[in-house]
């Protein structure tokens, strides 16, 4: 282990009641996991009342840390760490506890706050639900599993937190497992994700090999200070270990944060019911990734020469560059909505992991920050579509369009969260998305700085197609029957035939189709065809919030709380960020112009009324086709996971055992089958019929006497039969207790 | 030494397990149950391990149990995959075709 010895004299704590009890933030919602699922189907709402109760406790405790870390933070404060002894095992001892510092408050109050209007929203939305009780349960153990990691002090802990979170997901993408669709898409989460999880286990295990102790932060025992991690990582001259602890937690991160080239689990994840999309695949569980790169940074930034001058390249940009263009190009062929924000969601999170790999710690976080608000309120909104408006159908060409001004409150917080999303000038996706724009730019990453670029071109013009193909146009489909009706008819009414129709129309309609006949909560006063109250109020905080979240860190308006805030965090020396200039965000914010009147314009000559001669351009113009073929195979990387590597593995071995099975093992068996039919024949003539047969028969009637006494306790019971094994044991046991005393 | 309370322990698992095998009709359920009293045996072992301050023969062989029980738990369960994909049901019920 490593001792410091130099005495440097780490900033005095804060203290304060909610920094000390932040390990409370989640323990509530674990203990209400239980008590849901124990007590879940007496309570009148199933259940959820306890989920949302837990989450509203966590919240507040979560705001006092906030608020609390708030006031004491300066420049290089030190975290506050609680902690007991879980298990040792040999000279490791796993502590379980708290460690708050900037980022951890940060995440914290996010996880919180999202996961209580996700609640809420969730109680109109799956109302009905033959397994309501169980989803609320499920969402509750997430959002523990994920605030337990996010203040973990050590590594043993982020890992459980982590692994919890897994499990979550995959039980909440399979929550209609009735479903084939639904259950594989579960599993290929779950092993898609496992996959990158080995290497958090391998990185775990080489960082606990070179820095000798699993410790995020510092400790000081008996009077000397035990560096954790990160300041171990940051030291001069580290280990060259490092790099490969950092590749190998990084393969973890692309797994969970669904990176390039372990993205493909993400988007069929949306076979999960919306509220599950909304909070764990966009907002909070995929950051995790980030998350763990911007927890132990130190480790990535030195261990993969992060800001070294003359690397123009390093692993965590290019992965991250590679995703930010790969998904959001997959996103102009979808025609399910949530798949459109599935892929975008993927693409922010490869422009933060590109964030982070050029040094832009505070501006990546940030994006984590406001990209939590804005997409999840995307979902929401696609969520609210679905329920209201297109009949529980998610395909934006089928079932959607011209829904602006039925759904206001929808539509208006979908516009708010796609200019967030897009990077529209003062919203709050412009603060932080242009930040790391500039960043890699102001850092020398020249390549990363245009491909930053060019993804903001195609995520404002993948949303206006989503955009225009969902609220504009004509309504077709479920929509158009949502929209005819409301002309003269009340809402309840509406609905009430809606539900009808959307049952007998099962199979049209992928997933999310699945409530039993349901009682619509009362909408808003101002918005009387839109959703219920439940729905609408969450989408009208979050996109009040996809506004106003990004004036936290406003480069353009000298406003830089969020530095400020985390600072501290960090554990190593960045670049200066640059200095913002309006000149500096011109070319992006033209992009974004671009982008969203070139897609306005094919949008409205493909998918509008009319002849254009755009319409069809894919199928008749050869190179178009392939490209568009190419896109939605998922530039076959899918295809090449199953077919070839995993067939690859699987059909040799096949093979050859079929081989081993037809030449060596029949080849045997025939020559002693042989041999013994020869034997057979003699012993037949002269053993069998003579002398065996006589015994054979009389055995043969003693043993059918025997059977027919027995037969009643053969009954095919299998419960019986072990309650007859475990009987007789306890006779066993009782003759042996007698016998020796 | 805390040898009652880990007795107990082991003795209140294996009667959960036991009441487990008899009663649960779901074959799942019953290998779980027989999971449960394999562990409290475990459990047993690894108490008077520590009781008699031996040289950890309990301990190893819990761990030979543990090997055991995973291979057993595997076999069990590819049986009842394939009794699922057969007869698209799994309560021991239905399985009675062993009657004499």
């Amino acid at each position: 282990m490593l001792l410091a010895h130099e005495g440097e004299e780490a900033a005095v704590p804060l203290t304060g009641w909610f920094l000390e009890h932040a390990w409370l933030i989640p323990l509530i919602p674990a203990v209400a996991f239980f008590a849901i699922i124990f007590f879940g189907k007496k309570c009148k709402r199933g259940g959820s009342e306890i989920g949302i109760a837990a989450m509203v406790a966590s919240l507040v405790i979560s705001a006092g840390t906030a608020y609390q870390w708030i006031q004491g933070v300066g420049e290089e404060t030190a975290p506050v760490i609680k902690e007991w002894t879980w298990f040792k095992i040999g000279g490791l001892e796993a502590s379980i506890g708290s460690h708050i510092d900037g980022l951890a408050m940060i995440i914290l109050l996010l996880v919180a706050f999202i996961s209580t209007l996700v609640q809420i929203y969730s109680t109109e939305y799956v109302r009905g639900d033959r397994r309501y009780t169980h989803f609320f349960a499920s969402l509750t153990l997430f959002s523990g599993g994920m605030l337990t990691m996010v203040l973990a002090p050590n590594m043993v802990q982020f890992i459980l937190g982590w692994e919890i979170m897994g499990l979550c997901s995959f039980l909440l993408i399979g929550h209609w497992w009735e479903e084939a669709a639904n259950s594989k898409a579960a599993l290929k989460a779950f092993f898609t994700v496992r996959t990158g999880d080995m290497g958090l286990l391998v990185g775990t295990g080489v960082l606990l090999a070179i820095v000798g102790n699993l410790n995020i932060g510092d400790r000081v025992v008996d009077g000397e200070t035990l560096h954790g991690i990160n300041s171990w990582a940051a030291a001069p001259g580290s280990h060259p270990m490092l790099a490969v602890a950092a590749v190998a937690l990084f393969i973890a991160c692309i797994g969970k944060s669904g990176q390039f080239p372990l993205h493909t689990w993400l988007p069929d994840a949306m076979a999960g019911p919306t509220p599950v999309s909304s909070l764990l695949h966009s907002s909070t569980m995929v950051v995790a990734g980030v998350f763990l790169v911007a927890r132990l940074y130190p480790v990535f930034h030195t261990g993969l020469d992060i800001n070294v001058a003359g690397h123009h390249f390093n692993l965590i940009a290019v992965i991250g560059g590679i995703t930010i263009l790969i998904a959001a190009g997959l996103a102009f062929v979808q025609n399910d909505i949530k798949k459109v924000l599935a892929y975008s969601t993927v693409s922010q999170l490869g422009y933060m992991m590109m964030g982070l790999g050029v040094g832009a710690w505070v501006p990546a976080v940030f994006h984590i920050f406001t990209h939590a608000f804005f997409k999840c309120c995307l979902f929401l909104c696609a969520g609210s579509v679905a329920h209201t408006g297109s009949h529980h159908s998610f395909d934006m060409k089928k079932d959607m369009g011209g829904l602006r001004k039925k759904m206001p409150v929808t539509f208006w917080a979908w516009i708010v969260s796609t200019a967030a999303l897009c990077g529209v000038p003062f919203f709050s996706g412009f603060f932080s998305k242009d930040e790391i724009i500039d960043s890699a730019h102001g850092n020398h990453y020249t390549v990363f700085y245009i491909i930053g670029l060019i993804g903001a071109f195609m995520t404002t013009a993948y949303m206006t197609r989503a955009t225009y193909l969902t609220f504009f146009g004509k309504a077709r489909g479920g929509a158009a029957h949502f929209v005819g009706h409301h002309e003269d008819h009340s809402h309840e009414a509406a609905h009430d035939e809606g539900h009808a129709e959307a049952a007998d129309d099962h199979g049209a309609h992928g997933h999310d189709d699945h409530h039993a006949p349901v009682t619509h909560g009362k909408p808003l006063r101002f918005a009387p065809d839109d959703s219920p109250w439940q729905i609408t109020v969450p989408l009208i905080i979050l996109g009040v919030l996809a506004f106003a979240s990004g004036y936290l860190n406003a480069a353009p308006f000298h406003i830089e709380k969020m530095h400020e805030w985390l600072h501290s965090s960090i554990g190593v020396t960045l670049p200066e960020a640059p200095v913002f200039e309006w000149i500096n965000a011109a070319p992006s914010i033209i992009l974004v112009l671009a982008g969203f009147l070139i897609s306005l314009f094919v949008s409205k000559a493909v998918f509008g009324e009319g002849n254009s001669p755009l319409k069809g351009l894919t199928k008749r113009v050869a190179p178009l086709r392939w490209g568009h073929t190419f896109l939605v195979n998922k530039y076959y990387l899918d295809a090449l996971y199953e077919k070839v590597i995993v067939h690859g593995i699987a059909h040799p071995i096949s093979r050859a055992a079929y081989w081993t099975n037809q030449h060596i093992l029949d080849a045997t068996v025939n020559a002693v089958g042989k041999g013994g039919k020869q034997a057979g024949d003699f012993v037949y003539k002269y053993l069998d019929q003579g002398l065996v047969d006589g015994a054979v028969n009389g055995s043969g009637a003693t043993a059918r006497g025997a059977g027919s006494a027995l037969q009643p306790v053969q009954s095919g019971k299998v419960n019986l039969y072990g309650a007859l094994l475990f009987g007789a044991a306890a006779v066993g046991a009782l003759v042996l207790v007698l016998v020796n005393s | 030494m805390l040898i009652n309370e880990f007795l107990l322990l082991g003795a209140v698992l294996f009667c959960i397990g036991v009441y487990g095998v008899i009663a649960r009709k779901n074959a799942v359920l019953v290998l779980m149950s027989i999971e449960l009293i394999l562990n409290s045996v475990n459990i047993n072992l690894l108490a008077f391990d520590r009781l008699w301050n031996g040289q950890n023969d309990g301990s190893v062989f819990a761990l030979y149990i543990i090997a055991v029980a995973a291979a057993e738990v595997g076999v069990g369960l590819a049986m009842v995959l394939l009794i699922f994909r057969n007869r698209k049901t799994i309560s021991l019920d239905d399985l009675s075709e062993m009657k004499g």
